[in-house]
């Protein structure tokens, strides 16, 4: 069925609902509210299928129990008085939201193939709010990895810190540290583009993040080469900072304010990278 | 006119994929960009909303400049691409749902409008599914809404019906119809398909490697062909030649594959 010209009644042509006026004031609320429409898209995913969640389980427990298990009876690797244990369950945790989101890139590669993306990047969204909501919900996805080191740490008797604060700190450094490296894989997602490249790309990068941190061992005992390295590793900040949160005993060595400034640093900068890679996946 | 292009060009390396383009839609046209596979439908599509800077040459698109106003075009369009754009692990209405936030829909009109959606599209029923257990049509149909919500004045579709059975051809088309009629929304559709073209299109232009070889009404032009019974799909062949197969990369054709496989 076609329609001549005059048949179109004007009052009914469609109009934009809303003409943005540059005012800074709406902008940021416009940026937080898509930056949380983003998160809560990816929350809600996982409402409907948590599977994932509990897989994830099974690595922290392996590295506490069998890693954690033998070098506790060493005493090898000075620790500033910690039992081991209790030294290695921060670096753990650390690692397993690291492991949890390095391989984001994935699904914005898998969202790219099907052409959701697509559909992401022609609505009134701004890049950086795509990425960091993103961000965003892969930290609260590593959320499920601090209940798991908990229970295990309790099981393993470690001393934890049960002070509200230091709870809350543990659950913004978690969400912060993952957030980042979400969006580091985002960026290799955008620039490789295929999910083999991508895995093995993902696989060179994630044991030296590893290694080269503070994770298993003091930064003190690394040859001197790879500690500047060390240095600006930011998981050896997250580590840091989850040690002074989560022990009794726990004291940070680079100061909590450092970490949590060099963490967010790390996140801006990577998001406004993000952001400007982001459209050019889809090329 | 909602939309006009002025030479708008697109190079990939040595491969020009549009050559200068000069088009104009007016509003509330259904305006049909016909082609054979990899003559540059989709790139022309692409630049128009936004994803891909052309090369050279201008567009405006519901008067906002495509490179110098971007974020004015893309809260005046929608677009449902030729592949899947609605997320399989969640349900018809909360892909509505962050859609409607994402393009600023007060909230005191979010519910209503995403369950006038969901029913505009007959799949009111259907709003608590997970959308990867739609068939391949309700997709079609929630995308469209998706891309709706925000009573765009502009709709693009890319191959609308790709890998569709023929009834959820027909309902795809009645709902495309229905928006032109009741909105009065402008479309700008691309499509192979010359039956579908001749029964949605106000006007056609056949594009044939990077060249829109002829631009009209299809009366006018099957009338131009001079012979009685002619159809587009004859005057189709007498452009853009009889092969209706020219290119397409190998990542072209596994995505649009794997697209048809999801929607079908």
């Amino acid at each position: 069925m076609r329609l001549p010209e005059e048949d179109v009644r004007p009052d009914v042509l469609a109009e934009p609902t809303s003409i943005v006026r540059p005012n800074p004031f709406s902008m940021i609320v416009g940026f937080v509210n898509k930056t949380l429409a983003i998160a809560e898209l990816e929350v809600r995913k996982l409402r409907h299928d948590f599977s994932e969640l509990i897989t994830r389980a099974i690595q922290p427990a392996l590295w506490l129990l069998l890693f954690g298990g033998v070098f506790a009876k060493t005493r090898i690797i000075p620790t500033g008085g910690l039992p081991y244990l209790d030294f290695l369950a921060p670096g753990i945790l650390g690692q397993s939201a690291l492991f949890a989101s390095i391989f984001y890139g994935v699904a914005i590669i898998w969202e790219r193939d099907l052409g959701i993306t697509n559909r992401f990047l022609v609505s009134p969204t701004p890049r950086s709010a795509l990425v960091l909501g993103k961000a965003l919900s892969a930290g609260v996805r590593s959320l499920s990895q601090v209940v798991i080191v908990y229970g295990l740490a309790l099981l393993l008797g470690v001393r934890l810190r049960w002070n509200p604060l230091a709870l809350v700190g543990v659950v913004a450094v978690i969400v912060i540290g993952a957030a980042l490296f979400a969006t580091f894989s985002l960026i290799i997602a955008c620039l490789v583009k295929t999910r083999e490249r991508f895995m093995g790309i993902g696989q060179l990068l994630t044991m030296p993040l590893f290694f080269a941190s503070n994770a298993l061992y003091p930064i003190s005992l690394m040859p001197d080469w790879l500690r500047p390295i060390s240095r600006i590793n930011p998981l050896s900040y997250e580590v840091d900072a989850l040690r002074a949160l989560m022990l009794q005993n726990g004291a940070s060595s680079f100061g909590l304010e450092l970490d949590v400034a060099v963490l967010l640093a790390w996140t801006v900068l990577l998001v406004l990278i993000g952001a400007r890679l982001y459209p050019r996946v889809v090329l | 006119m909602i939309l006009e292009t002025q030479a708008l060009t697109r190079t990939f390396g040595r491969l020009t994929a549009v050559n200068p383009m000069t088009i104009s839609v007016a509003r509330g046209e259904v305006f049909g960009l016909l082609g054979p596979n990899g003559a540059g439908k989709t790139t022309v599509i692409k630049m128009l909303i936004t994803l891909l800077p052309p090369t050279s040459g201008r567009a405006q698109v519901a008067g906002f400049d495509i490179v110098h106003n971007a974020g004015n075009v893309r809260r005046s369009i929608g677009y449902v691409p030729q592949m899947i754009s609605v997320d399989g692990s969640l349900t018809g209405y909360e892909n509505l749902l962050i859609f409607a936030k994402l393009y600023d829909i007060p909230r005191s009109q979010r519910e209503s409008r995403v369950r006038e959606g969901l029913s505009l599209v007959g799949l009111a029923d259907a709003a608590r599914r997970l959308v990867h257990e739609y068939s391949g049509g309700m997709i079609r149909r929630l995308e469209i809404a998706q891309s709706t919500l925000h009573r765009p004045a502009l709709l693009f579709l890319d191959e609308p019906t790709v890998g569709l059975d023929p009834i959820a051809r027909d309902a795809v088309w009645k709902h495309i119809e229905h928006l032109r009629t009741e909105f009065g929304t402008t479309i700008f559709l691309t499509t192979h398909y010359m039956e579908e073209a001749e029964r949605l299109c106000s006007r056609v232009a056949i594009m044939h490697h990077g060249k829109i070889v002829i631009d009209d009404s299809p009366e006018r032009l099957k009338a131009s062909m001079g012979a009685h019974e002619t159809t587009l799909g004859d005057v189709f062949a007498h452009y853009a030649g009889d092969t209706l197969e020219s290119g397409g990369s190998y990542r072209e054709t596994s995505r649009g594959r794997r697209a048809a496989r999801r929607l079908g």
